[in-house]
């Protein structure tokens, strides 16, 4: 077989190259925990109303013993309800999501708070919002004709002025 | 010499190809004007979404399937100087193919298969939508099967001697989608159809998606390989030299076999239903994906640099400038490099396992394949239509201009449309939205991008419009001898032997079985093993 001295060094280039991405990766993943979400948690999609977490009252925004806050939403046509969301700047929040019906995917845009939601499992995505504001949270995955509206509003405020009662 | 009967078959796969992307190309018109709400009444959700399943499914499974099978039978016939194998059930396979095609379009048309060509369930497609595509699939099995059975029946009569790179990157390709296509069609078969039918109540949506998952990403290499094939063996040729080197060429296609197979899970790394853990063992396997892309990329250059430089060329770069530019395949090779490497870089923020969070489903992605699978793919297969036409129908092409202003238009075309794209999806848009309705300021700056997609929209229009009409106006002129002769490029380095285990498949058969129990076994088991919750089917 005859390989050219050139392209052995393309090739040794190329795969330092890629080492050096996928060092970048395993370092973000490994030392600063940055995952993708996926926990594999199942629910019955069908009667999220009957369930524990996912039963209307106990929807929204809330505050947790260690300072982070949990936003527990239900996705359905068309909308992620509660519709009107208020979070803390610069503070963990870990949503949890489930569909109540078809496929849908949830996205902050300019954020990486973004994740599908699959009918039949639990979405869980931890990220912090640092800038105070209104962000619109959109359904970015084709759920059905009414697609183009399906959106909430996602409100970060300064975190004096949170409180988990909103 | 290709005889007759093989020239009827691969014209007609052909035409059905690129008549479903003439078509698509009109929808694909109408989506950008109508998504960007210019003209009002043309609003409407139901139309845009059964446009826009239409023209996913003509594009990414119509115009590709029929490609490849037409392109493949000339490429065995004239690459390994022997007849066709068994025409008869070539032939059956083109019917079938087209009954599928011809199922799967009636409700495709009338929206009632408005679930894009992804499928996503729980929203439910009639019926015959994912029995007409589940046929097209089936009858592409049947040229997987001549593929091979040729390579093999070659081999056999030639010990010793290397199957010709065009034949062996073919068989690859066949080899290649029977593994790729495995995912889609067990989906479809013990899981959507059954469900459309009524036969099961549910479907388990995480499972679907893991095996849609499976097939989405190496189904790109499938529709990829062809135009690699043009890359190493007509582009050097046309360039006037000769390919830098075969031996990579071959290693370069087995990896595309192997590595493109264990990392569809790039595609689900915003998903619930799959761990952290595989995630990111896709994830390493997607980037090792890029280095057969990127060897590719070498020698194609390399063998560009040689022929430059005989024609006169001279300098870092004077090679460049004294290229036949003239000549479509070789100005095709050189406009889908350019589109390669745009998207190339596009291409590692998807896969970066955490970073995709910042564009997944927006309209960067949409603006990515785009530009590598309508750009990069599209204008290989358009330059390898102008080059075998003429083999084809023994007529010279009706003009030397006109493909040169198709394949240029098609480049700028592309740009223009893809560029605002990318943007649109940094600026939060998602994909697949049939209108803007966000009561946000964010989509002010939305506009002006939406307007320039028409205008990238209008441009590949017209072009696929003439790329149709430069076909059919060559095939329609009275007869002019022409030799039928398909010439491949010859190496630079004499080939002599090589090494056995780039001379056929068995062994990489057995290692992707291996990665393939690695990085799908465990996930497709798991819904086995938990207690899962299906979903009945939704109307949209
Ligand atoms: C004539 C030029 C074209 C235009 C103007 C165009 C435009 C579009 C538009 C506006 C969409 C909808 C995207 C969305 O709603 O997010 C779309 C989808 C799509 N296009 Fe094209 N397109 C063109 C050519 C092509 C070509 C040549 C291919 C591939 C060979 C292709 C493959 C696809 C696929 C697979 C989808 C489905 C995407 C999905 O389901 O999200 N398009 N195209
Ligand atoms: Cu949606
Ligand atoms: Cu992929």
């Amino acid at each position: 077989m005859h390989i050219d001295p050139l392209e052995k060094k393309w090739i040794y280039v190329v795969l330092a190259a890629i080492a050096l991405f996928l060092g970048v990766i395993f370092y973000t993943a490994a030392v600063r925990n940055i995952h993708p979400p996926g926990h594999i948690e199942t629910v019955d999609s069908a009667s999220l109303h009957l369930g524990e977490e996912f039963a209307e009252d106990k929807l929204g925004a809330r505050a947790q013993a260690d300072g982070s806050v949990r936003v527990t939403l239900v996705a359905a046509r068309y909308g992620f309800y509660p519709r009107d969301i208020r979070v803390p700047e610069g503070t963990p929040v870990t949503f949890r999501i489930a569909s109540a019906d078809v496929l849908h995917g949830v996205h902050v845009p300019m954020t990486n708070m973004s994740t599908m939601i699959v009918p039949g499992y639990i979405s869980t995505v931890t990220t912090s919002f640092p800038k105070p504001g209104e962000y619109p949270m959109l359904c970015n995955e084709y759920c059905g004709m009414g697609h183009d509206h399906m959106w909430s509003k996602l409100t970060v405020v300064a975190r004096e002025r949170w409180n988990a009662a909103e | 010499m290709i005889d007759s009967g093989v020239r009827k078959l691969a014209l007609s796969h052909l035409w059905v190809a690129f008549g479903a992307f003439g078509l698509a190309s009109v929808l694909g018109l109408y989506q950008v004007l109508e998504r960007s709400g210019v003209i009002t009444a043309m609003q409407s959700p139901a139309v845009y979404f059964a446009s826009v399943s239409t023209h996913g499914v003509l594009m990414a499974f119509v115009l590709t399937i029929f490609f490849i099978m037409g392109f493949g039978y000339v490429t065995a016939v004239s690459s390994l100087k022997t007849p066709l194998w068994n025409p008869a059930f070539c032939w059956a396979g083109f019917w079938l193919a087209l009954a599928g095609t011809g199922l799967a379009a009636l409700p495709l048309l009338i929206g009632r298969a408005s679930v894009l060509y992804t499928f996503y369930p729980p929203v439910q497609a009639n019926a015959l939508f994912y029995i007409g595509a589940t046929l097209l699939v089936v009858a592409s099995w049947l040229w997987c099967v001549v593929m091979i059975v040729m390579h093999g029946q070659w081999k056999k009569a030639h010990p010793g001697e290397p199957v010709p790179l065009p034949m062996f990157a073919t068989t690859a390709n066949a080899i290649l989608w029977l593994w790729t296509s495995a995912g889609v069609a067990a989906e479809m078969l013990f899981q959507l159809i059954p469900w459309a039918l009524g036969l099961a109540a549910t479907v388990d949506v995480g499972m679907a998606r893991t095996l849609f998952a499976w097939t989405l990403h190496p189904i790109v290499y499938f529709w990829l390989i062809p135009a690699y094939l043009a890359l190493y063996s007509f582009v050097p040729k046309a360039a006037g030299g000769r390919l830098f080197s075969h031996e990579l060429g071959r290693a370069a296609f087995v990896m595309l076999l192997v590595f493109s197979l264990p990392i569809g899970f790039h595609h689900l790394y915003m998903d619930p239903e799959q761990g952290a853990g595989f995630k990111l063992s896709h994830g390493v396997g997607t980037f090792l994906v890029a280095l057969p892309t990127l060897m590719t990329a070498f020698t194609v250059t390399a063998s560009m640099e040689m022929a430059g430089r005989q024609r006169g060329g001279s300098g870092l770069f004077g090679w460049i400038g004294a290229l036949p530019w003239r000549n479509p395949m070789v100005l095709a090779g050189i406009l889908a490099a350019a589109m390669l490497v745009l998207g190339g870089f596009g291409g590692i923020v998807n896969a970066s396992y955490a970073m995709n969070a910042m564009v997944h489903n927006t309209a960067w992605v949409p603006g990515h394949f785009h530009l590598i699978f309508a750009g990069t793919t599209v204008i290989m297969y358009m330059a390898i239509a102008y080059y075998i036409w003429p083999q084809l129908n023994g007529k010279a092409l009706c003009s030397d201009k006109l493909p040169l202003i198709q394949l240029w238009s098609w480049f700028i075309g592309m740009v223009i449309l893809t560029t605002p794209w990318h943007i649109l999806g940094l600026l939060g848009q998602p994909r697949r939205i049939s209108s803007v309705t966000y009561n946000s300021l964010l989509t002010l700056a939305w506009e002006p991008y939406e307007l320039a997609m028409i205008v990238g929209g209008g441009v590949l229009t017209a072009s696929a419009l003439l790329f149709l009409h430069i076909l059919a106006k060559s095939q329609r002129q009275s007869v002019t001898e022409q030799s039928f002769e398909i010439e491949y490029a010859e190496y630079f380095h004499p080939v002599t032997r090589v090494p056995a285990l780039l001379n056929g498949f068995t062994v990489w058969n057995l290692i992707i079985l291996a990665l393939m129990l690695a990085n799908f076994g465990y996930p497709i088991a798991q819904f086995f093993l938990v207690k899962t919750f299906g979903s009945t089917g939704w109307g949209y």
